[in-house]
C-alpha cells in the first residue's frame, strides 16, 4: 500500500514519520511504500496513496479527502503508529 | 601511469568535484549500508543527484525574482536588501561551495557520531536539511576566510566544527527541552537553539505566574499560514508591493521603469504593479521547486545516516528538527510565531532609522520560513518556562535575533554577501560570524583559533551536560511547583 507522511514542510518531520512507519509496518509484516509530503501539495499527493498519517493539527487542514487519515501524536512513538496502521488497514 | 593518472583526474574533476554526482554516490553508499536491494540502490542514488539538480532549477528562478526586488529596494531606500531563507541562500551557494559542503556533510556525521559514541554528549542530529545548511554556511565563510586553494583545509576544520556544534547545541537545549515534553526521551536538533535557550530563560524570568497559552483559544483562520508556500508568496507580495509602491512615490518615474526589464509589456505604471506581482508569484515558484529537491535529497539521505547512527551509537537520543515541539504547544507556536514576526519588524525599523545610517547594515526583511519555525520553537520553549508572557517575550526576542544575526553574518559571506538572500536561523548566525571572523586570520592562524573556538564549546558543553543535564536540572522549578499547587487546589475546591 501507499502512505503518504504529511508535516508543515514536507523534510523534516514527515521524514522521521516516514522512517518510524517503514519500521511500523515492516513489524506488521506491511508491504508498504512510505513517501513524504507538504501540507501545500498533500491534497495532490493523496490521491495517489491508500493512507495518510499527520498530526493531529495537520488533519484538520485535510479534511474532505477520500483517502483515509491516520492521526498519530507523537512522532517518535513506534508503538503508537503500529497501533493506528493497524485500526487503518483492517 | 598516463592512463591511471587521467583516470584519476577524470574521477575526481568530473564526477567527485560535481555536488550533484557526489550527493547521489554518497546516498548510494549509505542505502547499501542499510542492505538495500540494487534496485533501490540505484534508484536512490539517482533520485538524490536529480533533486540536487532540481535545487539548482529553483535557484534560478528564485534569483531572477530577487533580482529586481533587491533593486527596486535600493533605489527606494539606498540599502542593501535581503530576505534571509536557508533553501535559497544554498541554492544560490551550490555552483561554487556544494562540493565542499558535500564532503563536509560526510565527514561531519562521522566526527558527530564519534563525539556521541565516546563523549557525554550522546546526541545524534538528524535535522538532515539544517545540516546542509550548516554545511554550505561553513564551506562559504571558512573558503572566503582562508582564501582560495585552501579547500582540503576547509573540509578538515569545518568538519570538526560541524560534528561539535551538532552535539552542543541539543546539549544546551536539553534542560528546556524536557521541560517542554515532560520526560527525557527527544532532543532538538535546529540551529537556532540560542533562540530557544534565550526563550526558555526569559520564561523562567518573567511568567512565574503567567498562565499557559494553551488555556486560551486560538483564531482558527490563521491556520492557513501553516502552508508554507502560501504563507512564503502572500508575504513576499506584500514586501513587493510595498516596495513597488513606495518606488512610485519616490522615484521617477524613467529610472523606475527600469526595474522590471523584460517582464512589463508597457511603460505604464499599470504594467509596473502587475510586473511586481508576478515576479512575486515568481519566488513562491523557486522556493517549492528549492524544496522539492530537498525533499528528494533528504528522502535518500536521511534514512541511510539514521540507520548508521543506530548502529554506531545505541540509545543516544535524536536530535530532531523543531516541529516536533509544537504539539506541546499549538498556541504557543502561533503566538511565538506572530511575536516573532512583529520581534522582526521591530529589528527591521531600528535598522532602517538608525544602524543602517551608521554602520552601512544591510536591510533584513523578515522571512517567513525562519520566524513560522523558529518563532513558534521560542514559542513552546517560553510557554514551558513562563506561560504566555514567556511565550510572547521569548517569540519577539527570537524575532530580533534572526533579524540582526542574519545582518552580522553577511559580512563574513564574501560575495555572497551581495545575495538578497542569507541563512535565517540564530546558530548559523552568531557561529558563522564568529567563525568568519577567526577564519579571517589565513589559513594557519583561522583554522587554529576557529578549532580552539570549537574546543571551547565542546568543553562548556560537555561540562552542561555531566553538571546540569545528567543531574535532572530543570529550569522553571518554581512556575511547575506554583502549577501543581493550583491544581491540587482546583481538585480538592
Amino acid at each position: 500500500m501507499n502512505i503518504t507522511c504529511v508535516c508543515g514542510m514536507g523534510i523534516g518531520t514527515s521524514m522521521l514519520l516516514k522512517m518510524n512507519v517503514e519500521q511500523a509496518a515492516s513489524s506488521l509484516g506491511l508491504d508498504a511504500e512510505v513517501s513524504t509530503a507538504d501540507i501545500g501539495t498533500a491534497k495532490g499527493a493523496a490521491q495517489s496513496a491508500d493512507l495518510i498519517i499527520t498530526s493531529a493539527e495537520l488533519a484538520e487542514e485535510l479534511t474532505g479527502l477520500s483517502t483515509p487519515i491516520a492521526v498519530v501524536h507523537n512522532f517518535t512513538d513506534v508503538s503508537e503508529i503500529e497501533a493506528a496502521l493497524k485500526e487503518k488497514t483492517q | 601511469m598516463n592512463a591511471l593518472v587521467a583516470v584519476l583526474d577524470f574521477i575526481s574533476q568530473e564526477i567527485l568535484n560535481v555536488p550533484a554526482y557526489l550527493i547521489g554516490i554518497v546516498a548510494a553508499v549509505g542505502l547499501i549500508a542499510l542492505r538495500k536491494s540494487a534496485g533501490q540502490v540505484i534508484g536512490g542514488g539517482l533520485k538524490a543527484a536529480m533533486g540536487y539538480l532540481i535545487l539548482g532549477a529553483g535557484a534560478t528562478v528564485v534569483t531572477a525574482s530577487l533580482a529586481p526586488f533587491g533593486d527596486l529596494i535600493f533605489r527606494v531606500t539606498g540599502a542593501h536588501g535581503v530576505v534571509p531563507t536557508n533553501e535559497v541562500i544554498t541554492a544560490q551557494a551550490a555552483s561554487e561551495y556544494g562540493t565542499t559542503s558535500a564532503y563536509l556533510i560526510v565527514l561531519s556525521f562521522l566526527i558527530m557520531l564519534l563525539l556521541a559514541r565516546f563523549t557525554p554528549l550522546k546526541y545524534v542530529f538528524l535535522t538532515g536539511h539544517h545540516m546542509v545548511f550548516m554545511a554550505t554556511l561553513l564551506a562559504v565563510v571558512l573558503s572566503v576566510g582562508f582564501g582560495p586553494g585552501h579547500s582540503a583545509l576547509v573540509v578538515a576544520v569545518g568538519s570538526v566544527l560541524m560534528g561539535i556544534i551538532m552535539v552542543v547545541m541539543p546539549a544546551f537545549a536539553q534542560p528546556y527541552m524536557n521541560r517542554v515534553t515532560g520526560d527525557d526521551k527527544l532532543a532538538v536538533g535546529h540551529f537556532n537553539t540560542v533562540g530557544y535557550v534565550l526563550a526558555g530563560a526569559l520564561g523562567s524570568a518573567v511568567g512565574k505566574r503567567s498562565r499557559s497559552t494553551e488555556d486560551m483559544k486560538f483564531p482558527q483562520g490563521l491556520r492557513f499560514l501553516r502552508d508554507s508556500m502560501v504563507s512564503t508568496t502572500l508575504l513576499m507580495l506584500v514586501l513587493y508591493l510595498v516596495f513597488a509602491v513606495w518606488g512610485m512615490i519616490a522615484v521617477p518615474k524613467e529610472e523606475l521603469m527600469g526595474v522590471f526589464e523584460g517582464a512589463q509589456t508597457s511603460d505604464t505604471y499599470g504594467s509596473y504593479i502587475m510586473a511586481a506581482f508576478a515576479q512575486a508569484l515568481q519566488f513562491g515558484i523557486g522556493v517549492s521547486i528549492i524544496l522539492y529537491g530537498v525533499r528528494i535529497i533528504l528522502g535518500e539521505l536521511v534514512p541511510a545516516f539514521q540507520g548508521i547512527a543506530n548502529r554506531v551509537v545505541p540509545g543516544a537520543k535524536p536530535a530532531l528538527d523543531i516541529p516536533i515541539v509544537f504539539p506541546f504547544g499549538p498556541n504557543a507556536s502561533l503566538i511565538g510565531f506572530i511575536a516573532s514576526f512583529v520581534g522582526g519588524l521591530a529589528a527591521l525599523a531600528l535598522i532602517a532609522v538608525w544602524f543602517g545610517p551608521a554602520w552601512g547594515m544591510a536591510l533584513i526583511l523578515p522571512g517567513m520560513v525562519p520566524h513560522f519555525f523558529d518563532g513558534g520553537g521560542a514559542g513552546v520553549f517560553g510557554n514551558a518556562t513562563g506561560g504566555r508572557r514567556g511565550a510572547i517575550l521569548g517569540g519577539f526576542v527570537n524575532g530580533m535575533l534572526i533579524t540582526f544575526l542574519p545582518a552580522a553574518l553577511l559580512t563574513v559571506m564574501g560575495s555572497l554577501g551581495l545575495a538578497n538572500s542569507t541563512f535565517g536561523d540564530a546558530d548559523f548566525g552568531w557561529f558563522g560570524s564568529i567563525v568568519g571572523l577567526l577564519s579571517r586570520l589565513g589559513a594557519a592562524g583561522g583554522s587554529l583559533t576557529a578549532l580552539g573556538f570549537g574546543a571551547i564549546l565542546f568543553a562548556a558543553a560537555w561540562w552542561y551536560q555531566v553538571r546540569l543535564v545528567n543531574n535532572g536540572w530543570l529550569p522553571a522549578s518554581e512556575r511547575a511547583a506554583l502549577q501543581e499547587a493550583n491544581k491540587a487546589a482546583a481538585t480538592a475546591s
